[in-house]
């Protein structure tokens, strides 16, 4: 059974508040397409600003190697026929697609596109298992992370799934995430900032799944 | 970090820090946001259940630190962990050097811990020349600059984008911009090439749930993902206190955290890791994990049976985002590592009484922490009892030992009071004020003007103002205080006009004396029961009601005799359920109306006492009264912000005390009332004399007084 629309309608206000972009897809392919696009859109390693066009140490700079790829997707935990569409949509586009190697890639990934395993109403929160460690690093250093949560498993509160979040932690080790909003600071002068360590964006697509 | 050896020393700390007009103007901001944000994040709760839910949860762990420590120990240990308990900062400390020296780590990243900051790790771990590089934007500035945090939850609140820009020049030997920013780009790009090459990462941990071994992180930036990701070793260390039975548990306390410190719902990342997780670069695939929970006196204090709730604590900083002294002189002032009100607590148990011997002393006693506390922690109480603790264990400073035997002798109390009006006449110029200070006050004390002792004591005008009722509805005692007695007996005057002309009997028992809060105050305990004991005594006589119309009396008759004087004592708790606050009786008993009063609409505004609105939750009745009085009642932004004034606090530190002050005056300015209205002849000595050096523009009165004016 899915959200009531009550509760749909608070998850996407609440994750909205922390500034993360809501979208619906109705399906997969769908939400490979708005994922492509947005890599499409956005300059490799620039339009958002995520330092390698700043002022940096050398060490710093060393970091930002990967841009003579060019653009590049990573997706760690994509099943086989996603993948292969995600690769048919990106490699039209110019855009790399990668599954493994993130520790190399430190500072060169434009989006990572992961999904969820539950959403919280009450707060906007993404539940993601991110035990594997590509995984959990695609939706750390990406500067955007997409994330692409079935309806039918967001649930009201974090108490709703209790059952399911204690099973994650029985399933050791694990390594569970409450994702809400992209990664920010206030530590200077107390003004917002996004994107300090984690992802400068984070992007939400609500699949139909009924 | 506290430094100071003496008080002198100590408040020239404090002069600095209020000097800071950058600090100052950060601190000021972020106090008038922050209740807002809190407001909004709470908007749709009970705050006070989920509060409570907090402490009891707490409470309930805390019973059971050890049982919770087994299991959890088991339940981690079977997933690969290594479990470790440290007695104290050292040994912990010495466990992290192991692992690193162990595994030959040579850097080391880490994301928050308080803990580990309790425990001077890094300093530690610099000793065996490891890098050790702080990851959370606000700890990393304050460690580029060898600075200590000034906020737990923002470190570097004390410092400007262009001091911050200049720093990261110095480290990227690049020109930045002052642009924040772009100022948090560089930082992400330099950090992320230290994660890079770390080998350990250090965490805290903000829960650690035994029946599944898991810890729990809370962090907006996400370096704390990071710190457990890419190194091939991680430690996290926690207090024995971050222990709680089930991930129910654990969600009831984030449900509250984020909300109280931040105002956020949530905060961006709330990681949970049960057992040694996958780690490409480490040997076999799986990361080194160690989790260490440090005692340093924790379970000593679980036994206390007063001091407990201090582990209850869940360090949202909520309690600094509040204290008006904090508020003035930051966190560096307020404070050694942990800072506001649970700092000064936790530094005397963590880091010493010489740390913690005048910060202390520097708590005005307003009770705002108490009242914002996610854990619901009485602070202002624990901290007055370190104060006599301390005091117990140093000696007592000869003035407060001698004004602890002046007061116990009420006689000779009074009299002194007498005699020091002869005294002061020379002094006042015939006014209602002391003109030129007697050279024992230096000149800090300057910024009000020192009302002079009354040409005769309430106590002795009584018997010819006492109404004679006929048919009284209540019989009612009145308790003065000793400042309304000598300094402004007309308060009391105009109550007693006012209750007369309700119908209500009034006696003045002679052989009160001062409420002794000023003795607490000073840490003087054993001083402060025995007057309590002469009080209730006094009054014993067959009352429906004890009246004062001073909050501070109020709520430390209702409040603290009872605790005093031990919650079994069925006279103190007798005389402690009669007291009430002069406005709280006039509505909620007596249920005045207007018709007693001429409606002149006079533009008035409130000054909420401490000790009234938190100290007796009373708010309403007194905006009630001025309208009942026929005054048209305009809300101050800050009204319940304390004054400065807390008694013996503003002589003790008159910079703080003054500074707090002008704010309240210029709030109460901004409402263009006539009147600023208060029900606390101390409130009353701090703002009425402030106002007089101000030329503020407006009186200051009690609220007995803006009444009687207005009786028909
Ligand atoms: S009682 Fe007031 S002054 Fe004292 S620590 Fe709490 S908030 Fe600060
Ligand atoms: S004492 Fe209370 S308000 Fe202060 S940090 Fe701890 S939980 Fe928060």
């Amino acid at each position: 059974m899915g959200p009531t629309p009550e509760v749909l309608e608070k998850f996407r206000k609440k994750a909205e508040l922390v500034s993360a972009i809501v979208s619906e897809v109705d399906s997969m392919a769908q939400a490979i397409a708005y994922t492509v696009d947005l890599c499409t859109q956005k300059e490799a390693c620039q339009l958002l600003m995520s330092g390698c066009e700043e002022s940096l140490s050398d060490r710093g700079h060393d970091l930002c190697e990967l841009k003579q790829w060019g653009k590049v997707i990573a997706a760690p935990a994509l099943n086989d026929a996603d993948m292969a569409e995600l690769v048919k949509q990106a490699a039209s586009r110019g855009i790399s697609v990668i599954k493994e190697g993130m520790r190399k890639n430190l500072a060169g990934i434009d989006i990572g596109f992961t999904m969820a395993d539950y959403g919280i109403g009450e707060t906007g929160s993404l539940v993601i298992d991110s035990s594997s460690e590509e995984l959990r690093l695609a939706t750390m250093i990406s500067e955007i992370h997409v994330a692409v949560i079935p309806k039918s498993r967001i649930r009201a509160t974090a108490e709703d799934m209790y059952d399911e979040i204690k099973g994650f932690q029985s399933r050791k080790p694990n390594y569970l995430a409450f994702v809400t909003g992209a990664s920010r600071t206030a530590d200077i002068e107390r003004v917002l900032a996004l994107g300090v360590h984690g992802p400068l964006e984070l992007h939400i697509l609500i699949l139909e799944d009924k | 970090m506290q430094t100071a050896k003496t008080l002198s020393d100590y408040n020239k700390e404090l002069r600095e820090a209020l000097d800071n007009t950058f600090l100052r103007g950060a601190m000021e901001k972020f106090a008038t946001a922050y209740p807002v944000g809190r407001a909004n994040a709470f908007r749709e709760y009970d705050v006070t259940a989920l509060i409570d839910e907090v402490a009891k949860v707490k409470d309930a762990g805390i019973s059971r630190l050890n049982d919770l420590y087994a299991e959890f120990k088991a339940k981690a240990e079977a997933n690969g962990v290594k479990v470790h308990w440290a007695k104290d900062g050292d040994e912990a400390n010495e466990i992290v050097a192991r692992i690193a020296k162990e595994n030959s780590c040579k850097m080391i990243v880490k994301s928050k811990s308080m803990t580990a900051e309790e425990t001077l790790l890094n300093h530690r771990l610099e000793k065996d020349g490891l890098e050790v590089v702080e990851t959370d934007l606000g700890e990393w500035i304050i460690q580029l600059r060898s600075e200590g945090p000034s906020h737990m939850v923002m470190p570097a609140i004390h410092l400007s984008r262009y001091q911050v820009a200049e720093l990261f020049s110095q480290v990227t030997r690049q020109d930045q911009s002052s642009d924040i920013q772009r100022l948090v780009k560089v930082a992400r790009r330099e950090l992320r090439a230290k994660y890079a090459q770390a080998d350990m990462g250090v965490s805290g941990a903000n829960f650690a749930i035994a029946e599944t071994g898991t810890i729990g992180l809370m962090t907006n930036e996400g370096n704390a993902r990071l710190v457990t990701t890419l190194p091939r070793v991680h430690v996290a260390i926690a207090g024995i206190d971050k222990l709680c039975g089930t991930l129910e548990d654990a969600l009831k306390i984030l449900r509250v955290v984020p909300k109280n410190a931040t105002g956020q719902a949530i905060t961006s990342y709330v990681t949970w890791i049960s057992g040694a997780n996958e780690c490409q670069t480490a040997p076999g695939g799986k990361k080194e994990m160690h989790i260490i929970f440090l005692d340093n006196g924790r379970s000593e204090m679980a036994k206390d049976p007063l001091f407990a709730q201090v582990l209850r604590c869940v360090r949202c900083g909520a309690c600094a985002n509040v204290c008006p002294v904090y508020r003035m002189v930051g966190g560096h002032q307020m404070g050694h590592i942990y800072i506001g009100a649970i700092g000064l607590i936790l530094t005397y148990f963590f880091h010493g009484k010489d740390k913690a011997r005048n910060l202390v002393q520097n708590c005005i006693n307003c009770e705002a922490c108490k009242h914002i506390c996610a854990a619901g922690i009485d602070l202002p109480r624990l901290i007055k009892e370190i104060h006599s603790r301390i005091l117990d264990e140093e000696g007592h400073p000869l003035p407060s030992l001698l004004l602890g035997k002046l007061m116990k002798n009420r006689k000779l109390f009074h009299t002194f009071l007498r005699t020091a009006k002869m005294a002061q006449r020379p002094l006042t110029g015939g006014t209602q004020y002391i003109r030129h200070l007697p050279h024992i006050f230096s000149k800090d004390h300057g910024f009000k003007a020192l009302p002079a002792i009354a040409a005769k004591p309430f106590r002795d005008r009584f018997e010819a103002i006492k109404p004679r009722v006929s048919a009284p509805k209540y019989r009612i005692a009145l308790f003065s205080g000793c400042v309304q007695d000598f300094v402004y007996p007309e308060q009391l005057e105009a109550a007693v006009k006012v209750l007369g002309a309700h119908g209500v009997e009034i006696d003045f028992p002679m052989d009160q004396s001062c409420c002794g809060l000023p003795l607490q105050m000073m840490g003087e305990k054993k001083a402060s029961i025995d007057v309590a004991k002469q009080n209730i005594e006094a009054m014993a006589g067959n009352y429906d009601y004890i009246i004062t119309l001073c909050a501070s009396c109020a709520s430390h008759l209702k409040h603290n005799y009872p605790f005093l004087l031990g919650e079994n004592d069925a006279a103190a708790k007798a005389f402690a359920d009669k007291v009430i606050p002069f406005s709280a009786f006039m509505t909620d008993v007596l249920g005045v109306t207007d018709e007693k009063f001429t409606q002149t609409h006079q533009r008035a505004t409130m000054h909420a006492p401490c000790h009234l609105c938190r100290g007796m939750g009373v708010v309403e009745q007194p905006r009630k009264l001025l309208a009942l009085g026929g005054y048209e009642y305009a809300q101050a932004e800050q009204e319940q912000v304390c004054c400065g004034f807390g008694g013996t606090y503003s002589a003790k530190f008159p910079g703080v005390s003054e500074q707090i002050l002008k704010n309240k005056l210029a709030d109460a300015a901004r409402t263009a009332a006539e009147v600023l209205v208060t029900e606390c002849p101390g409130c009353i000595m701090q703002l009425r004399g402030g106002a007089e050096v101000n030329k503020s523009g407006f009186a200051v009165r009690h609220i007995a007084e803006v009444l009687a004016d207005h009786l028909k």
